[in-house]
């Protein structure tokens, strides 16, 4: 931009940069402050103390168990809804992709009401499952199914616009040369989009583990057996253990900025192998 | 499931390929679809559908309900309001203005989607409380930020401030410069050419933006119910009494809030898809 007559002065390009960083540092930087200083507010001792206890290290072990979970079922959902509508050509195409973003503009905590509504006590299972001793809601399966929920076009729409933009002749080639169908999806068609795989289940993965509204619905907050680290970090800050819950919260930040850093990665070294959906 | 049941679905004979594997991804993808999304959204409509008229308008009567509802949409309004302003201005800078460590700042503006909600919550009321940081220097101007509506305006534009930055920035970055060189030749003034060039550009984009802050913003409540306070009739948002229903059983309460809800944000994203196509037509496909 070296012409002078599209370039704003010196004096309104300042103003607006020092603007637009107050604002990103007002949202973005304090609140992130907020949680590591009010996390080592008493020490370092203090937050390995609130790390180390047994609830809190149950709410750990249930949020990895409940992504290792959900993230896998997406990764297959979208790998196999990708490849239906990539490859193939049927009629209502753009009714199903949307049906698949639907999940994106559901509130988290309708997300959870809609599980209770069909598995809770009054719900319309609700009396086959206790008839047959099975429990969904206030239990981990509740949890994972409403954590499925909200991280369900995570992966597919990654791949969705991603395969449909590699066509089909690839994998034409390698089975007219008489490759088998499966044979072709791992050495043709999954190379071809492990990157734009990746950063679906980066973003799958961190929103699978830090799911409050959702899992809060379904989760009935029993200690040690229903508690995420985000429900913990609730229960923790409503008991004005303002050290340990931020403990915890720090956690979660952490897993926030290396996803990011990871998503950056990926979009600095393989912008090519991903296709620009936004965010 | 069978795919072969759903005229609607079933694959097009002219175009068949050697490609295998139609039957099971698609009877696949159907199928999970219909487990985790269909059939429980499909639940919660049937609920809301068994819901008398007498019980509509005792649910629509209550004053708690209007202004959580009222909160909800208001305030994620006003949030998102802002966030175009601002989002536009971040674009913009990160677009247009090269400083150091921009890169940087430009992988920061996700944190919100990356953030886990409650984290965002907890850390936000931090800050806001009267005598967290910012706080303490709002108090003695008489401004109160946490417990009170402003909060929850607070909280809805950190969750909704990725969506006007990413939808707006590539639109920027697509523009010819060729179109304001020529603005500025034929004598239009940088605001004039902001105003009458480059705002028509994006805004088809801004709105998007817009409307994607908004929906989100309206349904949130990890970020929003820390720092609400949550006064019932003042603070309270609706998805929170949602939540409140349900704790009292009250289910055809929790449902009737939240058929409400969805109606009016699928109302509000189809409303700015059809405005989007209108203009698009309108403009001859130049939009």
């Amino acid at each position: 931009m070296n012409n002078q007559a599209i370039r704003e002065p010196a004096l309104v390009r300042w103003t607006l940069t020092i603007l637009a960083l107050a604002f990103l540092a007002l949202f973005l930087a304090l609140p992130l402050m907020a949680v590591l200083v009010e996390a080592f507010a008493k020490g370092w001792n203090a937050y390995l103390r609130a790390l180390s206890t047994d609830v809190t290290l149950s709410s750990i072990r249930l949020t990895l168990i409940v992504a290792a979970i959900s993230v896998p079922l997406n990764i297959a959902f979208g790998l196999s809804a990708s490849w239906a509508i990539a490859k193939f050509d049927f009629g209502g195409k753009s009714l199903l992709i949307s049906l698949i973003e639907l999940p994106f503009s559901v509130s988290p905590v309708i997300s959870g009401l809609i599980y209770v509504l069909l598995f809770g006590l009054q719900g319309l299972l609700g009396p086959w499952l206790v008839e047959n001793d099975l429990r969904v809601i206030f239990a981990v399966p509740g949890i994972v199914l409403a954590t499925i929920f909200v991280t369900f076009p995570f992966v597919a729409r990654e791949l969705i616009p991603l395969m449909e933009e590699q066509g089909r002749e690839e994998e034409e080639a390698a089975l007219t040369l008489g490759a088998s169908g499966l044979r072709t999806f791992w050495l043709v068609t999954l190379p071809n989009v492990r990157w734009g795989l990746f950063y679906g289940v980066l973003l799958c993965n961190a929103r699978a583990m830090g799911e409050f509204g959702a899992v809060s619905v379904v989760s009935g907050h029993i200690r040690g057996l229903t508690n995420t680290m985000p429900l913990h970090v609730e229960i923790l800050y409503n008991e004005y253990d303002f050290v340990g819950a931020f403990a915890v919260a720090s956690l979660l930040a952490l897993l926030a900025l290396v996803t990011l850093a990871a998503k950056t990665a990926l979009e600095w070294w393989h912008r090519d192998e991903l296709v620009a959906t936004g965010h | 499931m069978a795919s072969a049941t759903l005229p609607l679905l079933r694959r097009n004979r002219v175009a068949s390929s050697v490609i295998p594997g139609f039957g099971p991804t698609l009877g696949f993808t159907l199928f999970y679809l219909s487990l985790i999304v269909l059939l429980p959204l499909a639940a919660l409509l049937l609920k809301a559908a068994g819901t008398t008229f007498e019980q509509w308008g005792r649910i629509l009567g209550d004053p708690r309900i209007l202004s959580a509802l009222w909160l909800s949409f208001g305030g994620a309004f006003a949030a998102a309001l802002i966030n175009a302003v601002f989002g536009l201005l971040v674009a913009w800078v990160l677009v247009r203005y090269p400083f150091p460590g921009r890169r940087i700042v430009d992988a920061m503006v996700d944190l919100p989607f990356a953030l886990p909600t409650a984290v965002a919550g907890i850390a936000l009321t931090a800050l806001y409380a009267p005598n967290g940081w910012l706080g303490k220097l709002l108090t003695p101007l008489g401004i109160t930020v946490a417990f009170t509506p402003l909060g929850v305006v607070v909280a809805m534009v950190f969750i909704g401030l990725p969506f006007v930055v990413r939808t707006v920035e590539p639109v920027l970055q697509d523009i010819d410069l060729e179109l304001e060189e020529a603005a500025a030749s034929l004598g239009a003034d940088r605001l004039q050419t902001f105003f009458r060039v480059i705002l028509p550009a994006i805004a088809p984009s801004l709105l998007t933006g817009f409307s994607l802050a908004l929906a989100r913003a309206v349904g949130e409540y990890g970020s929003v119910i820390f720092i609400a306070g949550n006064l019932p009739g003042i603070s309270e948002i609706a998805p929170l009494l949602i939540i409140t229903k349900l704790e009292q059983y009250d289910y055809v309460g929790a449902t009737a809030i939240a058929a409400v809800m969805l109606t009016i944000s699928f109302a509000l994203l189809l409303a700015v898809n059809l405005l989007q196509k209108w203009r698009r037509a309108r403009m001859g496909g130049r939009g």
